[in-house]
This record gives structure tokens, C-alpha cells and sequence, in this order.
């Protein structure tokens, strides 16, 4: 029952942090979309660092450092550590530059503009949706699940069909109701005040496990006698990357590069109050990386050892989970729970209003400019209309994929990113290069989502986890094809009018 | 657009591909493994680099914010006083 009360106080926290930020709303929907371009430096390195970490880099950093060891630390974080903040620094900065003087507040505002096309949109909106619901539903069944899991057999009569813990329909469902709450409330401005708060608690409480964990593990009197115990106890193999290919942890390198086109990422760029703001998001994200990360890569390594007992048959997303339940008391429990939590909902929300917004201003044509005081706030309203029903969509979609046989939607996870990363060469090139033109940027989307989908279906839904092309990882083909399209097309196509090339690239 | 950061990244791209420590199963201190190490290394080299980037290579030119862009009551980072 402590888990509970915990998650419950962590949930009601955030809910009045969230909700007490629209004491600011100033009731426009500059306001409500982008916090009237307002946000700091500080808010801004939260919002993108909890938007970009999910629950993976908790729970599931954990399980695959179980499965291969150290590697994954290679493999995931310092390649991010490294290509997020230039993301921030090649493509947010000149993003938030491209927003403020002509009013973007969406993707495909800005792409229909650089590529002189009103109908870009029609080609572009439903890939970045079918790209970014998965990575939504993943996060509503973690939280699901999570919650499940820890209130196991506290409710044995209640809900004895989910081993007498909350079931997870009914977990996702309150996850939903605090993050749609805050996030109609508040907007953006709840959205940046939630994440700095959770983004806090999931690094704090990630170094608080550890230190609980090497005692735990280690099993000495020492902190260090039993750091050295725990690796001691490791197979070798896990110690190196002897068991990663070469080409894998290559390939991996373009993973980073998918928060270039991330919509909910995209948006959050535009928030920032100046481009000064970008200075600290750019230098701490990798220390930010390396905090959340190396911890939960040696946790999980250690967890390998036999000695430590994890039953085979336990899941790997459940690892963490267990070496905290065995080696802490229930609060710790809780408390673990609330930061994976935190970083679940941390991505959640921003997504949620990214989607609300992109039907209020892509699917509906709302803008600010021009517009009269009471339709703006018409505006406003749209758009939470829009949240609660993606959030509902998103709830009802989350249920049935949890049901849906064949398809594991946390495999779909990693193709996700590949689609993003295939891409970033439409938003670089959009952003670099003078030549690129409207059809250029068609048939990159196109072929995108055509090799995509073509792909996805080879693997069997992503379920076959050893899927190669001639030996490559997919998202080597994604970003080769989408490259060689964007360039071939563009190359012997017609080119911007003079006027759009000086507005995008003004001489200096 | 300055050079030597990019080069700079480039080779940090490069080291990030350790072949030379990819069978190494050494532990530092006795228990930190050596790639792991090194890639911990990465990361906060990873900072400073990026540290330098902006002091050298910042592609805006710093303007003043924008106090109109300012919620009512909110403070530097739009928080309440």
C-alpha cells in the first residue's frame, strides 16, 4: 500500500503544480501553444531533457544492460550525449529563429512556407501522427503496467484478475486524467512546469536507487567493496561489448538525429524566450544523459550476474522493478515508481499538446495573426478540445493495442525512431540547402513512409529483433532512401522563388 | 561557420566508435569496466566541447528578450514570484 500512497502524493503534486501555472495564462493562444515564447533557459533544458528520456531510460536501459551489457550505454547515451545538443544547436536554434519572425507554431506551418506548397501538409501530418502515436501508446501501457506491478497483491479480492494490483486499464486511464488535466490547464506553461518537477524526480530518484542498489547487490559493508563485489560477480562478456556488431552500434549513431523532427520537440524549440535559452540545454543535456543513464547500464550489467538471483522467466522491462522490491523497503518502491512515472508523463504530455496543436493549427488552419481577441480564444478552446481528444484516442488505442495479438507496440518503438531519423535530412536540408525543393521534399516524406511500412511488415511488425537489410539495421535504409530521394528530386526539379530562398536564407 | 568545432565533433563522433576497447572487459578501480568508463568520459567531454561550441561558434546574435513575450507576474523563467 506505501507504493500507492506515493505514486498518489507524486500525482497530486504535479497535478497542482500544473494547474496552478494557469494563474499565468494570459487566455491567447500564443500563450496557451508556446507560453508567449517565454520559457528560459532552466525550463527549457528540463522540458527537453524529460520530453526526449522516456521510460526506457529507466527501465529499459536497465533490462537490455541485463541482456548485453555495458554496450548499451555506448549505444543509446553517448551517441545522444553527444548529436542531441546538435540537433539543438544546427536545427532548434534556427528553428526558434524561423518561428519567431514569421509565427510558426507547427511543423508543417514552417514547411509549407519553405516549400512555397499549402498541401505539404496532407503528405506530412498523417507521418508525423503514425509516427509519434506509437511512441504515445508505449508510454500509456508502461504507466499501465508499471502501476500494476507494484501494487501487486494489495487488492487481492478488488482486482483479482490483475494479481490483485490496479489493472492496467485502469493505471493508463489516471496517468491520462493528471497528464490531460495539467496540460489543459496549464498548456505549454503546465507542460514546462510538470517536466521540470518530474524530469527532477526521475534523476533524483535514479541516483537514490543506485546507491540503495550497490549495497543491495554488492551485498559488503563498504560502498566500494561492494561496487567491486557486484562487477566481480559479472560474466566478462557483459563487461565488453563482445556480443555487439560492430555494424549495429554504427547504425545506432542515427538514432539521435530523430529528435530533429520530434513535432512535440519541434515545439518546445519555439518556446524559448531568446536564443540565449538554448546555451544551457546544449551543454548540460549530455551530463543530463550520463546521470540518468550510467547508473541504470551498470545496475542492469550487475543484475546479470547469477549470483543475484533473477528468475529467468522475468521480463526484462521488470528487472528494475525486482532488484528494488528484494534488496529496498516499500518506500523506495514507491518512490522508483514515481520517477518512472515522471518520466513517462514527462514525454506524455508534451506529446499530447503537440497533437492538439497540429489538429488546431494544421488540420483546422487556426492562426493567431490577425485574428480577433475572441477568436483567439476560440483557438484556445479548439485546442484543449483537440487534447482531450487525443488523449482519449490515445487512451482508447493504448487498450487495444495492449490486446492486439502479433504486435508488440514496444517493438514498434525503436522503428518509430528510425522513421523520425529518415526524416532529419527533409528538416536539415530544409534548414542548409537552397536546392531543396517541393518535390524533393514529397518524395523524401513518400519514400519514408513507403520503405517504412514496406519494412515494418518484412519484420513481422518489428517482432523479429535480429531484422537486417543485407546486414544492415532499418534505419540505415530509412535515412539512405529518404537521403537519395529528397536530393534526386530536388536536383531536377523547379527551385523556390527568389522571394522564399531570401526570406529562409537571408544574406548576412 | 567556424571550422575547428566541427572538427572537433567529428573526431568525438569517431572516438565514440571504441573499437579499441570493445573486447576489454577490464575493470577500473575494480569495478567500473573500461568501456563504460570511457564512454562516461565521452559524455563529459561531450559537455565541455559543447561548452566550447557556444562560447566560439554561436550562430544568433544575442538579442534582448522580449519583455513584451513575458506572462504577467512570471519571472525569469516564466515561474511564479
Amino acid at each position: 500500500m506505501t507504493p500507492l500512497v506515493i505514486i498518489g502524493i507524486y500525482l497530486a503534486i504535479l497535478l497542482v503544480l500544473g494547474v496552478s501555472s494557469n494563474r499565468l495564462f494570459k487566455g491567447t493562444s500564443l500563450d496557451y501553444l508556446l507560453a508567449s515564447h517565454s520559457i528560459g533557459p532552466f525550463l527549457l533544458l528540463m522540458s527537453l531533457f524529460g520530453t526526449t528520456m522516456t521510460s526506457f531510460s529507466l527501465v529499459g536501459s536497465t533490462g537490455k544492460s541485463y541482456a548485453v551489457g555495458i554496450g548499451v550505454y555506448g549505444l543509446m547515451a553517448s551517441s545522444s550525449a553527444l548529436l542531441h545538443p546538435l540537433c539543438f544547436f544546427i536545427i532548434g536554434l534556427k528553428v526558434w529563429k524561423l518561428g519567431r519572425d514569421h509565427g510558426y507554431t507547427t511543423q508543417i506551418e514552417f514547411f509549407k512556407d519553405r516549400l512555397e506548397s499549402n498541401r505539404v501538409g496532407w503528405v506530412l501530418f498523417p507521418v508525423l501522427v503514425g509516427l509519434v502515436i506509437p511512441y504515445v501508446l508505449i508510454g500509456i501501457l508502461g504507466a499501465g503496467g508499471t502501476i500494476n506491478a507494484v501494487t501487486r497483491d494489495v487488492f487481492p479480492e478488488t482486482f483479482a484478475e490483475s494479481n490483485g494490483g490496479i489493472p492496467s486499464w485502469l493505471g493508463s486511464l489516471v496517468i491520462c486524467g493528471v497528464v490531460l488535466a495539467y496540460v489543459f490547464a496549464g498548456g505549454m506553461r503546465g507542460t514546462a512546469w510538470a517536466n521540470a518537477f518530474q524530469t527532477t524526480v526521475f534523476m533524483a530518484l535514479g541516483v537514490i536507487t543506485f546507491f540503495v542498489l550497490v549495497k543491495g547487490i554488492g551485498g559488503k559493508e563498504g560502498f566500494f567493496e561492494s561496487l567491486q563485489s557486484a562487477s566481480g560477480a559479472v560474466d566478462p562478456g557483459k563487461l565488453s561489448r563482445e556480443h555487439m556488431p560492430h555494424r549495429l552500434y554504427f547504425a545506432f549513431l542515427l538514432i539521435p538525429f530523430s529528435i530533429g523532427m520530434f513535432p512535440h520537440i519541434f515545439q518546445h524549440w519555439l518556446t524559448a524566450r531568446d536564443a540565449n535559452a538554448f546555451k544551457l540545454p546544449i551543454v548540460v543535456h549530455p551530463l543530463f544523459v550520463m546521470i540518468v543513464w550510467a547508473p541504470c547500464v551498470l545496475i542492469g550489467t550487475w543484475a546479470s550476474a547469477k549470483s543475484v538471483g533473477i528468475p529467468e522467466s522475468l521480463p526484462s522491462a521488470a528487472i528494475l522493478g525486482f532488484l528494488v522490491k528484494h534488496h529496498s523497503g516499500e518506500i523506495l518502491s514507491g518512490l522508483l515508481t514515481a520517477g518512472i512515472l515522471a518520466a513517462i508523463m514527462s514525454s506524455l504530455d508534451s506529446q499530447f499538446l503537440c497533437l492538439g496543436t497540429m489538429f488546431t493549427r494544421d488540420v483546422l488552419g487556426r492562426r493567431d495573426s490577425g485574428s480577433s481577441e475572441s477568436d483567439d480564444r476560440r483557438t484556445v478552446l479548439l485546442a484543449r478540445g483537440f487534447v482531450v481528444f487525443i488523449v482519449a484516442l490515445c487512451y482508447v488505442l493504448a487498450l487495444l493495442a495492449g490486446q492486439a495479438k502479433g504486435v508488440s507496440v514496444f517493438n514498434l518503438g525503436i522503428w518509430c525512431f528510425s522513421g523520425f531519423s529518415a526524416l532529419f535530412p527533409l528538416i536539415a536540408a530544409a534548414l542548409y540547402w537552397r536546392g531543396l525543393t517541393k518535390a524533393g521534399a514529397y518524395a523524401s516524406v513518400v519514400t519514408t513512409a513507403v520503405f517504412w511500412i514496406v519494412l515494418l511488415l518484412d519484420s513481422d511488425w518489428g517482432n523479429n529483433q535480429k531484422y537486417s537489410i543485407h546486414g544492415q539495421h532499418q534505419i540505415v535504409t530509412l535515412v539512405a532512401a529518404s537521403t537519395i530521394a529528397l536530393v534526386g528530386f530536388s536536383l531536377v526539379t523547379r527551385k523556390p522563388s527568389d522571394e522564399t530562398l531570401a526570406k529562409f536564407f537571408p544574406k548576412t | 561557420m567556424k571550422p575547428v568545432p566541427w572538427l572537433i565533433l567529428l573526431v568525438l563522433v569517431a572516438a565514440h566508435h571504441d573499437f579499441w576497447f570493445w573486447n576489454d572487459s577490464t575493470l577500473l578501480g575494480g569495478w567500473l569496466p573500461i568501456g563504460l568508463g570511457y564512454h562516461i568520459a565521452l559524455s563529459i567531454v561531450a559537455a565541455v566541447f559543447w561548452l566550447f561550441a557556444v562560447k566560439t561558434a554561436w550562430p544568433v546574435e544575442d538579442e534582448p528578450a522580449s519583455v513584451e513575450a513575458l506572462p504577467e507576474g512570471s519571472t525569469e523563467e516564466g515561474s511564479a514570484t
